[in-house]
């Protein structure tokens, strides 16, 4: 295996409940990945172990390999801060701080390190261009972040990630709570994304996964079932269980 | 664990949409036999039926078509299912290029039903058997899901061309010898032709059926690929 992230054998456990159970997959650098199933399957919970978000809660524990870039992301010595600035995360519900857009965006550079006022400027522009927000919100760049529309926050969101520069987003349902044209809008910018990032997205959308995502992995009961190129996932899946899931069949 | 179908109507709908198909094949599959009897036997009211029966091909084929965009737009069908309606519109245009070809030997067979034949038909009745036995077995595989089944047509249509390609032969020899006869021999000839073209659209619906079954091309058309 030689992918961004890769996991092996990773078992995750909540207290005595079994969530993770031998998962093995390594995800491509400047790829979308899309991992879906039904609610509960683990797929949340999978995604959260590339920035060890899963620390955070208790009577976690995790057996097994989680890798960014061949390093252990897990071992005593990984600086959790800066893991979490090379894997970005953007969640179900849009999260702006009660900041302006602006501090928004620069609140992670200067947590960073970065004082400059004109560099910080540049990142915010970078960083609001990049998740094609910046015309619409250019001229209210001091105005609270809370005035934006939903669609709207989560491109905040998703800029407030960029401008630390990230070498991997992971997206835990980002358009849950979108209308369909601020989904769309965030869907495409996905596809922009991907040339420099490594994208990884949970959805309960099959549509979603089947639109932006290059490979997906499909969970169930804590398994990863099958995790491949999308379209042969959604053409023509290997195994039942998946076929079952996607055509509607269980649930 | 517990398998409860959640999509119950979607899957009626389907077998519904599977029931027309078939129906349009049976329909074509009459339309075949009886167009090349009514040449064979200068039967006027099969010529008459053949016609009558285009209309309805037609008729179907659009049903067919729209409940396949219906299902598409409506159910946003994925694997298997997406599959399914895929291969239902492709197979029902095929089903209905054969009546159109079934139709134009009708027509041929109303240009030349107070001639005397110069020759006794046989290598057309001859393709007109084959070409139903292949379309009957593709319909066989379409209805029992039996991809094995669809992938033994591509072979059957091997022994259609070679009897085409030795009745041209015959025919181009007859017309050399006897210009009188070249009118009808044309028409002759373009039966034949009609029925090789059947035995291709017959082959690509098996190609179909194996499709919507495995999700893979036909070996034989991977191999020629």
């Amino acid at each position: 295996m030689c992918g961004k992230l890769e996991t092996r054998d990773l078992n995750l456990y909540y207290g005595k409940a079994h969530a993770l159970k031998g998962i093995n997959a390594s995800i491509s650098a400047c790829e979308i990945t899309a991992l879906i199933g039904p609610s509960g399957c683990g797929k949340s919970t999978y995604l959260r172990c590339f920035n060890r978000m899963n620390d955070l809660i208790d009577n976690v524990r995790i057996e097994g390999q989680v890798s960014l870039d061949g390093g252990d992301i897990y071992a005593k010595s990984t600086d959790v801060v800066h893991l979490r600035k090379r894997v970005g995360m953007v969640f179900q519900k849009p999260n702006p701080f009660p900041l302006s857009i602006y501090d928004n965006i620069a609140y992670g550079p200067r947590l960073h390190g970065t004082r400059n006022v004109s560099a910080i400027e540049d990142i915010v522009e970078k960083s609001l261009r990049g998740a094609a927000l910046w015309d619409e919100v250019k001229d209210k760049l001091r105005k609270s972040a809370f005035e934006l529309s939903g669609g709207q926050q989560q491109r905040l969101c998703i800029a407030r990630v960029m401008a630390v520069e990230p070498e991997v987003v992971l997206l835990d349902e980002p358009c849950s709570a979108l209308d369909p044209t601020a989904t769309f809008r965030i869907e495409e910018l996905l596809l922009e994304m991907k040339c420099k990032y490594t994208i990884v997205i949970v959805t309960h959308n099959m549509y979603q996964a089947s639109r932006v995502s290059d490979k997906t992995g499909f969970f169930l009961m804590g398994e990863l079932i099958e995790f491949g190129p999308t379209a042969s996932i959604f053409e023509k899946p290997q195994d039942e269980r998946t076929d079952d899931y996607i055509r509607g069949r269980f649930g | 664990m517990v398998t409860v179908s959640t999509r119950q109507t979607f899957s009626i709908e389907l077998d519904n949409l599977r029931v027309k198909v078939l129906n349009l094949g049976a329909l074509v599959a009459d339309m075949l036999s009886n167009s090349v009897t009514a040449l064979a036997q200068r039967d006027e009211a099969k010529i008459d039926a053949v016609l009558v029966s285009e209309m309805l091909a037609d008729d179907l084929d659009r049903e067919v078509e729209q409940e396949c965009m219906r299902l598409l737009v409506l159910q946003q069908p994925l694997s298997a299912d997406l599959r399914a309606i895929v291969g239902a519109l492709r197979m029902a245009t095929e089903l209905e290029r054969i009546g159109d070809y079934s139709k134009d030997i009708a027509k041929v067979a109303l240009r030349l039903r107070d001639e005397e034949f110069f020759k006794p038909l046989n290598d057309i009745p001859r393709m007109a058997s084959l070409a139903g036995e292949m379309l009957r077995t593709a319909l066989r595989a379409f209805a029992d899901h039996a991809p094995e089944l669809a992938a033994t047509i591509p072979s059957k249509d091997k022994v259609l061309d070679v009897v085409w390609h030795g009745l041209r032969t015959e025919l181009a020899a007859f017309m050399r010898k006897d210009p009188g006869i070249v009118n009808q021999a044309l028409e002759f000839l373009l039966v034949a032709r009609y029925l090789e073209r059947v035995g291709d659209h017959i082959v690509n619906i098996a190609e179909r059926v194996y499709y919507v079954e495995t999700g893979d091309a036909l070996p034989s058309v991977k191999t020629a690929a």
